[in-house]
């Protein structure tokens, strides 16, 4: 088969700041192919292609088009060059319709809505894509929305397509459809370029696999000659030690029962379905997936904050050695109980900490209800948030620093070491060490190891294989809203965290553990 | 009747200049608080050039060109305007200030400095009365058609208004169909929902804010100048023009921003307005009842819409809101 190149990226190299997002990498990707960019979070697929696409503007190498070099500044750039991307956040007027969407900036001439309503029909039944151009965004669903996304990017006469993990927000009958229509596109000479972590869907579609690790290019495989194991492997690649001290878990004992959890979030997707674990007091459990697996929902559901559809949240009261059902409580009386959720979004702040309020101010978020006057008493939050600065060694001018100010990794040691200080029995952490150098991060190691042996129960949602083998002792491996596997963190291996990862919702289906 | 309707029309017009120009203002993303004292600015910058031009002919009628006599005051008014959102837009779009503070300060500001030039301009014809009369610049402006007269109620209804009054009429309508028929709109509208769209699709998101809100400003401006030549015959005194540039703001929440709505607004916004005149034997105190009357409607329509939560007639999604492109 004779294959044309339609880009080709050279030794490009991107730095943000000291971070490397992307060093020395070189792919090609040719017409009538769909290549998939397969990559761990964080491992830089979404800024090469932000970079092909105009967004980002490389800091060494080139990019040829069609063997000519192409300098891509701006979308607009790209749109010359017939390259579109699909971001996974849309970009669409709500109060428009997909036309008007659609046409939005181009400049050809004369303006005619209903013309370029003709136009966009006759791309839509040349792909087999489902959409009304008169509809309004605001009533579509998100699939519609992905199509108009993509209409949009073929209207303006693209033939490189960038989908970036274009089926994260679907449902399975909508990924077929999806597919079909990228399918069609294939044929039509286009060439597809998907970023996914999803293992099943490269083997489905793609005819060649590029895989990138920490933002360098481990190297590109064609599909039919691969397994998931080899690109598991590929994708995670050798441990790196890490040397976090584990201690054994001294008696564990049942603290916190999780029954057959099934949620769906606000625009009615399941997000979690038959969730079971139990959680250990003295003990770390630590839960594994790729982003937006469900972990956040499933913490905020034990946290009282997640609507939960059935199952079961139950909650041994080591105090009184009394069973509570937390389904039935608000999330203030689950905290009373000392279950404590912390959670660190991806922007930092935003759930748990006032950006503008001081630190003291902070404290006081979680203890105003213990006063009994009209005024506020600061004495005793001042007290806790120079206790938590000094024993955590938070660099900050003083306690009545706004915590905008501070960096990310003392605003996280701040987070968590407010919730450690009310001395809970479950200690829920999510990302506590996203974005963290790697001594902040073994100060919020050790802390939470503190925590596991004066007995609490202790959940830590990570995002790096590598601690989470280093600290937990059971780790959970969470894919699409299911549980896909319960290992023992002494004994697991990065491969098989990344396999039990990266199972679909068809294969979760037969084997569930537990 | 019918001179009560044409007493509301001459008052509907300065809201329907004001709301014409804050609707194109506010489609950009910019909530202007500043019409009030921009509509002021127009007015006082119409009056001075009306003066000066009335001045340097000598004060004689004769020696007055009919032509230039409507056009300097209407261009001054139109560039003094234009500067005030040309600050406006400096402070907001460029510095991203806080737009509802930037608003009220420029409200201030117009309205003291409209007082202060309003006030140079008495001191210079040292009349008796606190005021200045431009009584020849008013009626070139309000030059009616030849034949109006003949056609009794017909023509009085239709044809005897100064031309400032059908010219705000021809605007609002032009800028309902730019808003809503061409690609120019179609921008306007984008960067005034969502600007990191349109920006990301190569609009020029500044461009369109920047002229959007001095294109506002400007017509705005002339809803001021509309106010002393044909409402109050070309006579200026300080703090006449009293509240209706807030007035311009509620029409564009009641017009649920559609430029050809705020046309049957304004004139019903006229209507109750002078109600209370036209009401026989009221007491002092209900005559302030009856001044309410436009406010009461407007906060009707706003509990209706918000009811009804249609997408369509709400304000602009990121009406008051600064862009940082960076910020994603």
């Amino acid at each position: 088969m004779e294959k044309k190149a339609a880009i080709e990226l050279k030794n490009i190299t991107k730095t943000f700041g000291k971070v490397v997002a992307n060093k020395n990498v070189s792919l090609t990707a040719y017409r009538g192919e769909i290549l998939s960019i397969l990559g761990e979070n964080g491992s830089g697929k979404t800024t090469l292609m932000n970079m092909i696409s105009g967004i980002y503007f490389p800091d060494e190498g080139q990019i040829f088009v069609d063997g000519k070099e192409a300098v891509v500044t701006s979308p607009k750039d790209a749109y010359n060059y017939k390259i579109g991307m699909i971001h996974q956040h849309f970009k669409l007027v709500d109060v428009f319709t997909a036309a008007e969407n659609i046409v939005l900036g181009i400049n050809d001439g004369k303006y005619n809505l209903k013309q370029s309503t003709k136009k966009i029909r006759e791309i839509c039944d040349k792909f087999g894509f489902d959409l009304d151009p008169e509809k309004k965004i605001y009533t579509m669903s998100v699939s519609e929305k992905q199509t108009v996304e993509i209409v949009k990017v073929l209207y303006r006469g693209a033939d490189i397509l960038i989908l970036d993990e274009p089926t994260a927000v679907l449902t399975p009958q909508e990924i077929k459809k999806l597919f079909d229509v990228l399918r069609r596109m294939r044929e039509d000479g286009k060439s597809i370029i998907i970023i996914t972590h999803k293992l099943n869907e490269v083997m489905e579609l793609s005819d060649r696999v590029a895989v990138l690790r920490k933002g360098e290019y481990v190297g590109s495989v064609t599909t039919a000659q691969t397994n998931e194991n080899e690109l598991t492997e590929m994708m995670v690649g050798k441990k790196i030690s890490l040397n976090i001290n584990r201690s054994e878990p001294k008696n564990p004992t049942d603290r916190l029962i999780v029954k057959g959890l099934e949620c769906v979030n606000r625009s009615g997707v399941k997000v979690l379905s038959d969730v079971s674990f139990t959680a250990r007091g003295g003990e770390i459990l630590g839960i594994a997936g790729i982003a937006g697996s469900g972990q956040r929902e499933l913490l905020e559901a034990i946290a009282g904050l997640q609507k939960v559809n059935s199952g079961e949240i139950t909650y041994l009261n080591p105090k009184t050695n009394s069973i509570e059902n937390l389904r039935d409580k608000t999330p203030k009386q689950i905290r009373d109980l000392g279950v404590r959720l912390s959670f660190v979004p991806e922007d930092r702040l935003g759930m748990g900490l006032v950006a503008n309020m001081d630190i003291t101010d902070n404290m006081m978020l979680r203890s105003y209800r213990k006063g009994k006057s009209m005024f506020l008493h600061r004495k005793a939050p001042k007290t806790l948030a120079e206790k938590i600065v000094d024993e955590l060694g938070v660099v900050t001018p003083s306690v009545s620093t706004p915590v905008r100010q501070l960096s990310g990794g003392n605003i996280q040691k701040v987070l968590v070491g407010r919730e450690i200080a009310a001395s809970p029995k479950v200690l829920m952490v999510a990302y506590p060490v996203r974005g963290l150098d790697i001594n902040s991060s073994y100060t919020i190691f050790n802390l939470l190891n503190e925590q596991k042996e004066k007995g609490v129960a202790v959940v830590f949602v990570g995002e790096d294989l590598d601690a989470l083998i280093e600290l937990c002792d059971r780790i959970m491996v969470i894919g699409s809203g299911r549980i896909t596997g319960i290992v023992d963190g002494r004994t697991a291996t990065k491969e098989e965290l990344g396999i039990l990862m990266t199972k679909s919702r068809y294969e979760s289906e037969g084997d569930k553990n537990e | 009747m019918i001179s009560y309707i044409c007493r509301a029309i001459l008052i509907g017009v300065p809201m329907l200049y004001g709301a014409t120009g804050e609707i194109i203002t506010e489609k950009s993303g910019h909530l202007n608080l500043g019409i009030p004292g921009i509509m002021y600015v127009g007015a006082i910058s119409g009056v001075t050039g009306a003066f000066l031009y009335e001045n340097a002919c000598g004060n004689v009628l004769e020696n007055m060109n009919p032509f230039l006599s409507v056009l300097i005051p209407f261009l001054c008014s139109v560039i003094g305007s234009a500067l005030m959102g040309l600050i406006y837009s400096f402070f907001t779009v460029t510095l991203r200030a806080n737009q509802n503070v930037t608003g009220l300060a420029l409200t201030t500001f117009g309205i003291g400095l409209g007082n202060f030039f309003g006030a140079s301009l008495i001191k210079l014809v040292d009349s008796d009365l606190p005021s200045v009369a431009l009584t020849k610049t008013s009626n070139f402006f309000c030059t009616k058609l030849p034949f109006a007269d003949d056609l009794g109620w017909f023509g009085e209804l239709f044809l005897s208004f100064d031309f400032l009054t059908y010219l705000s009429i021809i605007i609002a309508i032009i800028a309902s169909v730019i808003l809503s028929k061409t690609r120019v709109g179609l921008n306007l509208r984008a960067v005034g929902e969502n600007p990191a769209t349109a920006d990301a699709a190569g609009i020029n998101v500044t461009k369109y804010k920047y002229l959007a809100t001095c294109i506002g400003s400007a017509i705005a401006g002339l809803g001021g100048l509309q106010y002393v030549m044909a409402y109050a015959n070309g006579s200026w005194s300080n703090d006449a023009f009293g509240d209706r540039g807030w007035m311009a703001i509620a029409l564009v929440i009641f017009a649920l921003w559609k430029p050809h709505m705020a046309i049957l607004g304004a004139f019903l916004f006229g209507a109750l307005c002078n109600a209370n005149v036209y009401a026989q034997g009221l007491g002092v105190e209900t005559q302030e009842l009856f001044k309410m009357l436009p406010y009461v409607v407007t906060i009707i329509v706003l509990v209706f819409t918000s009811m009804r939560k249609k997408r369509e007639h709400q304000p602009p999604a990121h009406l008051g809101l600064s862009y940082f492109r960076e910020e994603r």
